[in-house]
């Protein structure tokens, strides 16, 4: 179905229907609603309702009879279920709503009761309809007979209402559903119903009985009845059994009573909780058990019935994913039962060690390993049991080999994040696969990104950041690179040439190497990839997580590191793997970042002077790397003083005056071709700034700034006429080296101006007016005006 | 649990621009508890609050889907039956999921699960640490649900005036939003009960 199709469907349908109309439509509905017989033309008017009342956000007015008549409706004993349901429908799209004044007090039938129920938990619990929904719920339980084919309507309600307001139960109300639960959970019957005569589901378990249920395999069943016993028809209380163990996990957190997952014992040293595992071990008089207690143990049963019914070979598809879902809930809710109740612990970590051993060697159940190593990460501690080895195997494995799976990247990303505070001694595991993680995120980086940007402040240290940033750096070209080997598995070996081989050996690496590589060459043989949607999309992504790196980085970042990074960015804004608008976006982010690290350790500039010269001597910067120089000139001009740095000296400030001077003048008298567009009027005017800040440190200077700067300004003022300079950059250019040369003929005041001390940051200094700034510079605007005046007159 | 179940459209990934993105069928299972905002909220801006917030999610879903066919070279059409007699093949869907952050646009941490099938999309908003492998199996259960019962591909289908049958499936496979532990069998059965309640 076309959209174009859907959405003239519903224009038709809504036909723009005015208020009038849709008063005139309710009357219609509210006669037809009347009626002794409830038609066809009532289903085709409801639904045409309903389409009304969703369609739009905002709110549509019903008349008050339609409303109440809507409600009537839905708790008419005898409606037919296809009314029921359009009528609970178009109310809960109403929700929230001032206008309902439905109950669910007198409501038996316990069907209705949760179809009221899913319109009043849609009101926001304003008045408390949570409560009483859920008190209602439990009348109905406490009155029923343990047979009966209507209590499946119930457990869902009370599901949802403990997952909404956990603590509006009692005590024995609870009790009384956890023992409950126990009889489904644990005493369901292991024969198959009998189909009911009338075509419906439920049957009534004392009549004939066909057979016994069967596993998954097709065996006769060998023990209680679970979500993974088969037949072919189903009694009630197989049906509540598979609804207990749904809303189980949920029940068990939220029905705890010191609070969702506090363990309900007292204060148990770990001494006293091994002495009762093996009291435990044996689970004899578990009858004599309180409730919850009680519910735990045949809770605990049923996980390792699950784990044992899940060897079985399953016949059907459908089954055998259900297996996997049924693993990974056992897990989930060991993992409950120890932290609630430590004595579970020692008979679990056994049953898990052996399930992680068998699920290790099955490549279709991975994504069971996830919540077993959460579980390990937990209760390792506690049991002093060792969970490196799992999680060894489960960053160096599977990252590698199902990277491309987006559910399991996803997952497998949110355990990393999830499990962060729980790590300990093993963060450092999860540190050093950063390269294994990282492949998730090339390769799904639009869904991943997110969780990554609020992961990498935990993933990096001061161990890998340098590599890390390399990495970044080069996730494009990963992209690339995984997308080469999934196509073409063998490329690996196939290749002759050793350096490709080992540059995407490294490229492919499962953990940390603590060393660097060049891929520029890899970069080029990976050219023609560089276009694939994947890869551009992950190049999209770099920017922010670059962003996301420095912020993280820049927390704990000292001095010797500030200066690798601060290289690694000059060296690397040129190495780059070439796709479109990859390089732009980086540089920007380059830039600013390295300005970042020049302002934490000014002594950058002065430490690394001798790389920096290079940088910014090389003429062709300005054109390729124009943000990049920008921010070094920049930084040049502000941190290379004595202020900054002691060690600072004067022949540095001359040696950087001179390359700087070399390539104003480069820049601004060669003409402007094909190959060397016009240089860009920022890079210019930094340049002039800094030139002048060097010279107000090194007064010898000033006469040659001096100059430059007047002919800086006619030039700008007179473009040759093959110049293509326009006029707003010519005034900038023109603009900025006039005031340039005013603040240099009081070099005092240039001084103070350009090099400002630290104190310039307290406020205090531009309080107090003998200090002030601005005060200064009108000074000697004022001066200098008067003197040429002077000059002139 | 489940909080909310949506239906969407969902332009091919080509397309520049055929209108907005638009949410065809949403269920919200209970509702989010109110902020701790001091004003008085109307129970119409609630309701406001709440549509724009399923809109989101369709949008985002919508993004995320077009990305990921766009990265694996595929097309919509690649789903098309030879005839519409023929199921979709719904292990080639399209699938994935995403988490959206606390206040953006839930006041919670949830975790949203989708699933494309050609011009529609349909998605699940979790609560966080819902079981994913259930999740994405009872999503891909509605939906050959939804597709095989309403026959949503055919030309003349229109499920905006069938949300009954919608509301019928949601009853029986996802209760109040509880995603149920439904063996093979177990799923016939319920499907011939519905059958037998909704005749096509």
């Amino acid at each position: 179905m076309t959209p174009r199709l859907l959405n003239s469907c519903a224009s038709l349908c809504l036909g723009r229907i005015q208020d009038e109309e849709l008063q005139k439509f309710c009357s219609r509905v509210v006669k037809l609603l009347q009626k002794e017989e409830l038609g066809p033309d009532a289903v085709d008017a409801l639904q045409r309702l309903f389409l009304i009342v969703s369609a739009t956000k905002y709110k549509r007015k019903l008349e008050k009879t339609c409303v109440d008549l809507l409600q009537t409706t839905l708790c008419a004993p005898k409606c037919p279920e296809q009314l029921q349901l359009l009528c609970t429908a178009i109310l809960r799209e109403r929700s929230p709503s001032d206008d309902l004044n439905l109950s669910c007090d007198h409501v038996q039938n316990s069907r209705q009761l949760s179809l009221v129920a899913s319109v009043l938990l849609a009101q926001g619990d304003k008045k408390e309809e949570v409560r009483s929904v859920g008190q209602r719920a439990f009348r109905v339980l406490e009155s029923r007979q343990p047979e009966g084919p209507s209590l499946r309507h119930l457990l869902p309600v009370v599901s949802k209402v403990t997952h909404l307001a956990p603590h509006t139960l009692h005590e024995d109300q609870t009790n009384l559903l956890s023992k409950r639960l126990v009889d489904w959970l644990r005493y369901a019957s292991v024969q198959q119903g009998v189909p009911h005569t009338s075509g419906g589901f439920f049957s009534a378990p004392r009549a004939r009985q066909p057979g016994p249920v069967t596993e998954v395999d097709g065996a006769v069943a060998t023990d209680f009845f679970t979500v993974l016993s088969t037949g072919q028809h189903f009694t009630e209380d197989q049906w509540l059994n598979v609804q207990a163990f749904s809303m189980l996990r949920a029940w068990l957190l939220h029905s705890s009573p010191r609070g969702p997952s506090s363990p309900d014992t007292d204060d148990k040293s770990e001494l006293e909780g091994s002495t009762l595992s093996v009291l435990s071990a044996t689970s004899t008089a578990s009858h004599l058990l309180p409730p919850q207690e009680r519910l735990r143990e045949k809770a605990f049963e049923y996980c390792q019935r699950l784990i044992e019914q899940s060897t079985r070979r399953a016949l059907r598809k459908g089954d055998s994913d259900l297996q996997k879902a049924c693993l990974v809930e056992a897990v989930l809710l060991l993992d409950v039962l120890c932290r609630q109740d430590p004595s579970f612990l020692y008979r679990t970590l056994s049953c898990l060690k052996a399930l992680h051993a068998r699920l290790c060697g099955d490549p279709a159940r991975v994504r069971a390993l996830l919540p077993i190593a959460q579980f390990f990460l937990n209760h390792g501690e506690a049991a002093a049991v060792d969970s490196e080895a799992i999680l060894q195997h489960l960053f160096t494995r599977i990252p590698c080999e199902l990277f491309h799976s987006p559910m399991l990247a996803f997952e497998f990303v949110c355990f990393c994040r999830d499990s962060l505070p729980v790590f300990g001694r093993n963060l450092d595991i999860l540190r050093r696969s950063f390269p294994n993680l990282f492949k998730l995120l090339a390769w799904n980086s639009p869904a991943l990104t997110s969780e990554f940007v609020a992961l990498l402040p935990s993933l990096v240290d001061s161990a890998t950041a340098v590599e890390m940033l390399h990495t970044l750096l080069d996730l494009p070209c990963l992209t690339a690179a995984l997308d080469l080997q999934l196509r073409n598995p063998s490329c690996l070996e196939a290749s002759r040439d050793p350096q490709f081989q080992g540059l995407l050996q490294h490229l492919l690496r499962a953990t940390a190497s603590g060393t660097t590589e060049r891929l520029a060459p890899l970069h080029q043989l990976l050219q023609p990839l560089a276009s694939l949607t994947r890869v551009v999309q992950c190049a999209e992504a770099v920017p922010t997580l670059l962003q996301a790196f420095f912020s993280a980085v820049t927390q704990f970042a000292d001095g010797a590191l500030s200066n690798q990074l601060a290289l690694l960015l000059l060296e690397r804004s040129d190495s780059l793997y070439q796709v479109p608008q990859y390089e732009a976006h980086v540089h920007r982010v380059l830039s600013s970042q390295f300005l970042v690290l020049c302002a934490r350790h000014p002594s950058l500039v002065v430490e690394l002077a001798k790389e920096l010269l290079e940088f910014v001597g090389s003429v062709s910067s300005v054109h390729s790397r124009e943000a990049m120089l920008t921010a070094v000139v920049w930084a040049v001009g502000e941190y290379l003083s004595v202020s900054w740095d002691r060690r600072c000296t004067v022949e540095q400030i001359n040696r950087f005056f001179e390359v700087l001077e070399a390539l104003l003048f480069e820049v601004t008298q060669s003409r402007p071709s094909a190959t060397l567009p016009k240089c860009p009027p920022r890079v210019i005017t930094v340049l002039m700034t800094t030139l002048t800040k060097l010279a107000s440190r090194s007064q010898d200077l000033i006469p040659r700034v001096s100059l430059f700067l007047s002919k800086m300004r006619s030039l700008a003022q007179n473009p040759a006429p093959s110049s293509d300079r326009c006029g707003e950059d010519a005034g900038a250019v023109c603009t900025r080296a006039a005031e340039l040369l005013t603040l240099l003929k009081m070099p005092s005041v240039a001084q103070f101006v350009l090099t400002p001390s630290a104190e310039v940051s307290e406020p205090r200094y531009h309080r107090d007016t003998n200090t002030a700034l601005p005060l200064a510079l009108r000074t000697v605007s004022r001066l200098v005006e008067k003197e040429a005046g002077l000059l002139l007159g | 649990m489940v909080y909310a179940f949506l239906i969407h459209t969902l332009r091919a990934p080509q397309a520049q621009d055929m209108g907005l993105c638009r949410v065809l069928y949403s269920c919200v299972f209970g509702a989010e508890n109110s902020p701790d905002d001091p004003r008085p909220h109307g129970a119409e801006r609630d309701r406001l609050l709440r549509k724009e917030q399923i809109l989101a999610v369709a949008r985002q879903v919508e993004s995320m889907c077009r990305l990921q066919q766009q990265a694996s070279g595929r097309t919509p059409m690649d789903l098309q039956p030879q005839s519409s007699d023929e199921p979709v093949p719904l292990h080639e869907a399209p699938v994935g999921a995403f988490r959206l952050a606390a206040g953006d646009p839930f006041q919670e941490v949830r975790t949203v699960v989708w699933l494309g099938v050609l011009s529609l999309g349909f998605a699940l908003v979790l609560d966080a640490h819902e079981n994913l492998l259930l999740a994405e199996g009872t999503l891909r259960l509605l939906v050959r649900l939804l597709l095989d019962h309403l026959r949503l591909l055919t030309p003349s289908a229109n499920l905006l005036l069938r949300a009954d049958r919608i509301e019928g499936i949601l009853a029986r496979f996802l209760p109040h939003g509880q995603l149920l532990f439904l063996n093979d069998q177990f799923v016939q059965g319920l499907e011939k009960e519905f059958s037998a309640a909704w005749p096509r």
